[in-house]
């Protein structure tokens, strides 16, 4: 069979992180050893040339096409889908790459090519678990991106911290996923099919019940093992997007790990784990994914709850930190909850929304890890005290601190008020009131613990006053951008919007309206 | 939606923007040139705001000089700045306030002088669009941002217990919006095409009329905790006494008046038959905060705590005035918050004077100031005679129009008793402030230190010039302010089509020619 050149197109992206890959590789072999630096510089440049390409592809050779039927953006032999959310998503990975690498370079011990090397091979891993239309395919990009990061938590090799956090992760991890292949191993034997969408069309037949009866199967029977398997791969997807009560690993691991890749982990590889989640219960692998519909299902109110206490655990149990990077934990834990209200109310205003929270969630998140990531290279820990009467040692990094503490809090004129009321918005509208109020009220509550961090830099004073925070030329860059994006984000979200809105259609494919 | 842009209201927004920038860009800025970078921006921003009163006409009750442009189009939310009889005062009010209390910082502020002045426009810009903004979510995004630069002016600047007054502030404030935000996010669903924008929710107000006591308690609370009505109050003492002086000029001045704006601008219109049920029960709030605030002044022996509660009784009247919804009080309720400002912002004003000399606020350390400090004490004088209103000063006109219009108010049964009780809030004012003024001006010198007072300096009297003139403005010549608003109310309290006002309002429109 002739393979369509726009087949290879859509995988350009991947296949140019892979160049990108080598080239690094090759290039920190050509350079001495106090200045591997510049790998990573290299690699944040290639991030960017390769978000170039691939926002190029889609504006110049409509790759993806937003119009295009199923079965033509189903590529690879349905491997793959070539629509619009995986770009939105492609360009959320590679602007977390590129952001991650440029707040990394401050950090002398991560200069190494095996951590770039890693986070590019993570990344291609959630850009192919976003893409990927076939449980088979999803579980692979799962796993090339958890290996990698297993190992980049546990990369701090002097660090106990470091190792246990690495550790903890890799058992969790496994063990989560090895559930989840489990659950999906059950869809497999009842349907014969690993593909989401021919999955979808299966389950959502009308006839369904009615021929199962007549083949001399219990309609009850196969109600009861798809739940099964629905629990079992909501432990495998809830564990990526750290949902409670799959959250435990992410406190340990983001105080232990690197904190860049702490950055990087918050963000793109929650927003994977949104991917296949979004796109596994859109295309009604389970039952039939619409507002109208899904709330019948009996997996629908598991999926309610798991939001609600994601939304409140995470911010009540932030309150009471001590160490920034755990409450930074606790709070993306909430802010997964968020974004659940987005998948769980199965519009596609709810999906826009929630594709449109994890893009400013990652320029929000890896803004306020950078601040952290200089901050303590020169106190050397991580404590809230470090951030003390940061505001008279460096200003400007307490301002860019300032704005991701009031975008994470939602607070106008960031992104991050658009953000929630996009989502509360989608709920309102699709009648879950009740479901905004709770979000609401949670959004009140973590104004709280993010107030407080803002009061530690703005209003104490700290007897570190006079020693100077270096910021290099790198830094500022990361956070120059994620900071002004932010804040465009947020005055002016209109285009942003329409496009991850856009994008969201790709989901209602199977919806039936 | 149709498109129509002036400008001149986004000119006089954003325009003290432009001084932030010079002063962040500005490399090496003296404190001088600081403080004349922002005394010449807000002086503009004032030339501005009078070129919009010489081109705003009286006699037309719609939105003058609307800007007005699709912001995010997909949810109807438009960028809409207007202004009209009832914002008019608000806007002029913002201006002069703003002005005066970035020159009467001059001498108070030492440390952090450049942030201090960035924070002050910014908290301009964010008045001025809470007055301007007629889509409510552009409200709302002002609304909220301006709590960002208060907290920082009150935690960074503020009194020996800031930071805690600098968060209970936030926290308050931001409770009551967030019940707001559901609010409109209900409200702009019901719509239909879906808009935000003001006047068209005023015209599709049926559509929500069914829930419209809900709603109106979701407006009601965000309001009254900013007003700040009994008994949502408790926030006002600490916030307004730990801030420094200009911090609490503008807090008296201009933010409690974002709340009496919102009731007559939401409120009202949007749920007419709710407001009406509602009044009697709001006015009575509205008495116990005139009596109680009266008396817990009297008991206080801090002055600027005395002038706080004071607040609390002024405000009481106005919200009165507002929700004897007849067109004496509601006009009455805009003037007294106009006069409240100037009349509050120069009693603050006069605390900071004392407080800069001696450092201290207690009345007992004071006494016979008037024999080292004639000049100050005549004025200060003139000031506590305009807030217990003297006929003659501001304080009266404004007082004695909303008895006026609570004696002709058709939901209050019967309305000679709520008019009673609040006038006894009127003798109340004379009791505590000139027991106030007797303890701190009149008598012998008892402290040592108070010998060695200076009489008010220039800048100082200028500044207080500035108060007095509209003090004698109003209290002589009011009816050009009635002018303005005249209209809009009219148009406002008759477009409000609730059967029980309509036959009382017009018999008190006949009484009025």
């Amino acid at each position: 069979m002739e393979i369509p050149s726009s087949w290879y197109l859509f995988l350009l992206p991947e296949i140019s992180l892979t160049i990108l890959l080598f080239a690094i590789q090759v290039y920190s072999r050509m350079l001495p050893n106090d200045r591997q630096r510049n790998v990573g510089l290299m690699t944040a440049w290639g991030a960017f040339i390769i978000l170039m390409i691939t926002l190029g592809l889609w504006w110049y050779a409509d790759i993806p096409n937003a119009n295009a039927p199923l079965e033509e953006s189903l590529i690879w032999g349905g491997m793959l889908r070539n629509d619009m959310i995986t770009l939105v998503f492609r360009v959320i990975f590679l602007t977390a790459l590129m952001t991650t690498c440029l707040v990394s370079l401050d950090t002398p011990w991560l200069q190494k090519i095996e951590y770039f090397a890693l986070l590019i091979t993570a990344t291609m891993g959630f850009s192919l678990m976003a893409a990927s239309s076939d449980l088979i395919m999803l579980y692979i990009g799962l796993e090339m991106a958890s290996i990698s990061s297993y190992i980049l938590a546990g990369f701090y090799k002097a660090d106990d911290r470091s190792a246990e956090a690495g550790m903890k992760y890799f058992v969790y991890g496994a063990f989560a996923t090895a559930v989840m292949l489990f659950g999906m191993s059950y869809i497999y034997g009842i349907f014969g099919s690993t593909n989401i969408y021919i999955l979808g069309l299966i389950v959502q037949n009308p006839t369904l019940q009615s021929s199962m009866t007549a083949a001399g199967f219990s309609f009850q029977d196969f109600t009861a093992v798809n739940l099964v398997a629905v629990v079992m791969i909501v432990v495998g997807f809830g564990f990526k997007i750290s949902a409670v009560p799959f959250h435990w690993w992410a406190p340990d691991t983001y105080e232990g790990a690197p904190t860049a890749f702490t950055a990087f982990v918050s963000t793109a590889s929650k927003a994977a784990g949104f991917a296949i989640f979004l796109r596994v219960f859109t295309a009604g692998v389970f039952g039939a994914p619409t507002s109208v519909t899904a709330n019948q299902e009996p997996w629908w109110a598991l999926l309610v709850v798991i939001c609600i206490i994601t939304m409140t655990l995470g911010n009540l149990s932030a309150i009471f930190q001590k160490n920034i990077k755990r409450m930074l934990a606790y709070s993306s834990v909430a802010q997964a909850g968020y974004a659940l209200i987005g998948l769980i109310i199965f519009t596609q205003a709810g999906y826009g929304a929630s594709m449109f929270y994890l893009l400013m969630y990652a320029f929000t998140n890896i803004a306020a890890f950078g601040v952290i990531i200089i901050v303590s290279n020169v106190s050397q820990s991580d404590q809230m005290e470090d951030l003390y009467g940061l505001n008279r040692r460096s200003p400007y990094l307490a301002l860019v601190m300032m704005v991701a503490l009031l975008s994470l809090g939602g607070i106008p004129p960031t992104a991050g008020f658009l953000g929630k009321f996009f989502l509360f918005k989608a709920a309102v509208d699709a009648g879950y009131w009740w479901l905004a109020l709770i979000g609401i009220l949670n959004a009140f509550v973590a104004l709280y613990y993010y107030l407080t961090v803002i009061k530690y830099m703005y209003l104490y004073r700290s007897d570190a006053e006079a020693i100077e925070i270096p910021v290099s030329r790198a830094a500022i860059m990361g956070l120059g951008i994620t900071t002004l994006v932010v804040i465009i984000l947020g005055v002016y979200a209109g285009p942003a919007y329409e496009w991850t809105l856009q994008a969201a259609a790709s989901f209602m494919t199977l919806a039936g309206g | 939606m149709e498109s129509e842009f002036n400008g001149l209201l986004t000119l006089l927004t954003f325009f003290p923007l432009v001084g932030v920038l010079i002063l962040l860009l500005w490399r090496g800025v003296s404190d001088t040139q600081i403080k004349w970078t922002a005394i010449i921006t807000s002086a503009v921003t004032l030339v501005i705001s009078v070129v919009v009163l010489a081109s705003f006409r009286a006699g037309d009750p719609g939105l003058q000089m609307v800007d007005r442009a699709a912001w995010i189009p997909s949810w109807g939310i438009s960028y809409y700045m207007g202004i009209d009889g009832i914002s008019i005062l608000m806007v002029l009010l913002t201006t002069i306030i703003s002005l005066l209390a970035i020159i009467s910082s001059w001498s108070a502020i030492e440390t952090q002088v450049k942030q201090y002045y960035i924070f002050m426009l910014l908290l301009q810009v964010g008045m001025m669009g809470v007055f301007l903004a007629q889509d409510m979510f552009l409200f709302y995004v002002f609304w909220e941002f301006t709590l960002i630069p208060m907290y920082f002016l009150i935690g960074i600047w503020g009194g020996g217990r800031r930071v805690y007054a600098a968060i209970k502030f936030f926290l308050y404030t931001m409770a009551g919006s967030l019940l707001m935000l559901l609010a409109i996010l209900y409200m702009g669903l019901q719509t239909d095409p879906i808009t935000f924008a003001i006047p068209d929710l005023v015209a599709q107000r049926a559509t929500f009329a069914g829930v419209q006591n809900l709603l109106f308690i979701g407006f009601f609370v965000a309001f009254a905790i900013k007003v700040p009505i009994f008994p949502f109050h408790s926030w006002l003492p600490d916030a307004h006494t730990e801030a420094p002086t200009a911090g609490s000029v503008i807090l008296a001045g201009i933010l409690l008046k974002m709340g009496t704006y919102g009731l007559i601008r939401f409120n009202l219109p949007l749920f007419p038959q709710a407001s009406a049920d509602f009044a009697p029960y709001i006015a009575v709030l509205a008495i116990i905060g005139i009596i109680y605030g009266a008396i817990v002044a009297f008991a206080q022996q801090d002055v600027k705590k005395l002038v706080a509660y004071s607040s609390i009784s002024h405000l009481g009247f106005v919200v009165l005035g507002i929700f004897s919804l007849t067109a004496a009080g509601v006009q009455g309720g805009i003037l007294q918050g106009f006069n409240h400002g100037i009349s509050s912002g120069a009693l603050f004003f006069i605390v900071g004077i004392l407080y800069e000399q001696r450092h201290t606020r207690e009345m007992k350390e004071y006494g016979g100031i008037w024999k080292v400090m004639p000049v100050f004490s005549v004025l200060t004088l003139i000031i506590v005679l305009s807030s217990m209103g003297l006929p003659g000063l501001n304080g009266f006109v404004g007082e004695f129009t909303i008895l006026l219009g609570s004696m002709g108010a058709a939901t209050f049964a019967p309305a000679w008793i709520y008019t009673a009780f609040a006038v006894t809030g009127v003798i109340l004012a004379a009791v505590y402030l000139l027991w106030m003024f007797q303890r701190v001006f009149l008598g012998p010198v008892t402290v040592e230190a108070n010998n060695k007072l200076r009489d008010i300096n220039t800048r100082d009297l200028f500044v207080m010039c500035v108060f007095l003139l509209f003090v004698f403005w109003v209290g002589i010549a009011p009816s050009g302010f009635f002018n303005l608003m005249d209209t809009s109310v009219t148009t406002l309290l008759a477009d409000m089509n609730v059967p029980e006002l309509a036959q009382r309002v017009a018999t008190f429109a006949l009484l009025g020619q």
